[in-house]
């Protein structure tokens, strides 16, 4: 994979990350659901390609396919969870949509998903429908939604945007997770006791979703100090410079 | 760049002139999910299914021996799997339905046609997307997947996207070396927040990029449309060709069906 030297230690890494990073493979769910679920997606990516001009105009391509290459090499790497003895990994929806703005978000993941299941096997083509709707729609509108509703309530500052942000990317995670278990239950191929997949989705997924929502904050946070005016989600920070008045000495008095 | 363009992305293609490598990209496309389509419908509860499943595997060999896709490969590819090994273990387990005897265990029948149906569907599939990886690089499979009508726009991001991966990536690779070289320990809570200065300054330094490609796009006079050459027509044996792994599939599944 991208950073790390190659040889045994990076396959085990690869293997770490993937762990966390579950794609629907083929065959998981039945036709029905897979179909539904893929024209969901399809229908949304067509509505994200027309709404995403607005928050990049004609510059779409170009900055959302890097904004991708940036999420696809952003998920290679590993971040040290203070507390925890695994390192954390980041899927980066509620990351993308609070940078670039929920469309470019959505495009941005729709492709990296794409990229992973046409070049990488990664998560079945005829399941790509159900993986996009999960990681591109579902997690970044629970996940933008929410952030716009806390920004809206919490204080116009920087701990707001990034407490909204912490708090987003953290439901983000068990939002999709637990609709991939409601859709297992809707189009499951196997009869398995709903509890049991609840539970052991929802364990799993609170320990990804704190070191999503760490990771998030802390990458936000590290923008917000140097380019604030990149962040999409923290326009609302941004001001105008006053007008200050300094007022001069008369010239005689450069003397 | 000393890896030449395009490492981890391009490193998925094995470099051959197999027939499968002379297909047109579309064709190999529409071949392997039109495989995946059969694998799924397959009917995991019917009690020929493990037979169909090894006409499957049969099939999807025989193509990756003609594509020169070597076991190796193709053993790598299945890395992307290990999750779900995991859940496919645990559903005899959970799963409800008549209980049956295995090795003093007892688990459950459907669960166990159920995990073992998932995880032969799953391999089977990666199996073929790996053949098509291997054959084709990046940049004709998105001349296929524009063929096959991918909206303009995401086929241009989707462009940019594998052009910039690698660059991005290897942007990273020399952070990694900076940050190593002045004495770096991952963990803790300072660990942390310097790999995500780390990914905040890679954001940043990609989305200037992405601008810097834009306006040197504008310059030479983009449009937002990339001048495309006219489509090559398609031999019909070509599509014969690339349509024998489904149909393969296909005749697999429907002895399955007659039989049963």
């Amino acid at each position: 994979m991208l950073p790390g030297p190659p040889g045994r230690e990076s396959l085990l890494q690869t293997v770490c990350n993937k762990v966390d990073d579950v794609h629907v493979p083929d065959g998981f769910l039945d036709v029905p659901t897979s179909v539904a679920t893929g024209a969901l997606a399809a229908g949304t990516v067509a509505l994200a390609l027309r709404k995403a001009r607005t928050e990049l105009d004609d510059r779409t391509a170009p900055l959302a396919g890097l904004t991708a290459a940036f999420v696809f090499a952003g998920q290679m790497m590993n971040f040290p969870l203070p507390g925890l003895p695994v390192s954390g990994h980041l899927i980066g929806a509620v990351l993308t949509a609070v940078l670039v703005g929920p469309w470019t978000a959505v495009l941005c993941m729709t492709v990296v998903l794409l990229v992973q299941a046409v070049l990488f096997a990664d998560g079945g083509l005829t399941a790509l429908g159900t993986n996009v709707f999960l990681m591109a729609l579902l997690a970044v509108v629970v996940g933008y939604g929410l952030f716009r509703g806390l920004v809206a309530v919490l204080p116009r500052t920087r701990a707001g945007v990034l407490t909204a942000t912490g708090i987003a990317a953290f439901a983000s995670v068990p939002a999709a997770a637990l609709t991939f278990v409601g859709l297992f239950e809707v189009g499951g191929t196997v009869d398995v006791p709903l509890g049991t997949v609840v539970a052991a989705m929802a364990g799993v997924h609170a320990l990804i979703a704190i070191g999503e929502a760490a990771i998030t904050v802390a990458v936000v946070g590290a923008v917000l100090a140097v380019r604030p005016d990149l962040v999409h989600g923290a326009a609302g920070l941004r001001r105008g410079v006053e007008l200050q008045r300094r007022p001069t000495e008369p010239a005689g008095a450069l003397r | 760049m000393g890896a030449g363009h395009g490492g981890t992305l391009v490193a998925r293609y094995v470099p051959g002139s197999s027939a499968v490598h002379r297909l047109e990209p579309h064709l190999k496309l529409v071949s392997v999910l039109a495989f995946a389509v059969v694998v799924v419908s397959t009917p995991v509860h019917a009690p020929w299914a493990p037979v169909a499943y090894g006409g499957y595997l049969l099939a999807v060999l025989t193509a990756a021996a003609v594509a020169g896709v070597g076991p190796g490969r193709l053993a790598r590819s299945l890395v992307v799997e290990v999750p779900f090994v995991a859940f496919a273990v645990l559903l005899p387990f959970v799963a409800r339905g008549p209980q049956v005897e295995v090795l003093g265990l007892s688990v459950s029948q459907t669960g166990l046609a159920a995990g073992g149906g998932l995880l032969a569907k799953a391999t089977l599939s990666i199996l073929a997307a790996t053949v098509l990886s291997a054959t084709t690089e990046p940049r004709a499979l998105l001349r296929g997947l524009e063929r096959l009508r991918l909206p303009q726009a995401l086929v241009q991001i989707l462009m940019f996207m594998i052009r910039y991966a690698d660059v991005v990536g290897g942007e990273l690779q020399r952070m990694r070396v900076a940050r190593e070289s002045r004495g770096f320990r991952s963990g803790g809570l300072r660990g942390l927040r310097v790999m995500a200065a780390t990914a905040g300054a890679l954001f940043i330094r990609s989305y200037e990029r992405g601008e810097r490609v834009h306006l040197a796009m504008l310059s030479r006079g983009y449009t937002g449309r990339l001048p495309t050459g006219p489509a090559a027509v398609v031999d019909p044996r070509a599509w014969a060709v690339a349509l024998t792994l489904p149909l393969a599939a296909a005749a697999v599944l429907l002895a399955g069906m007659l039989s049963g």
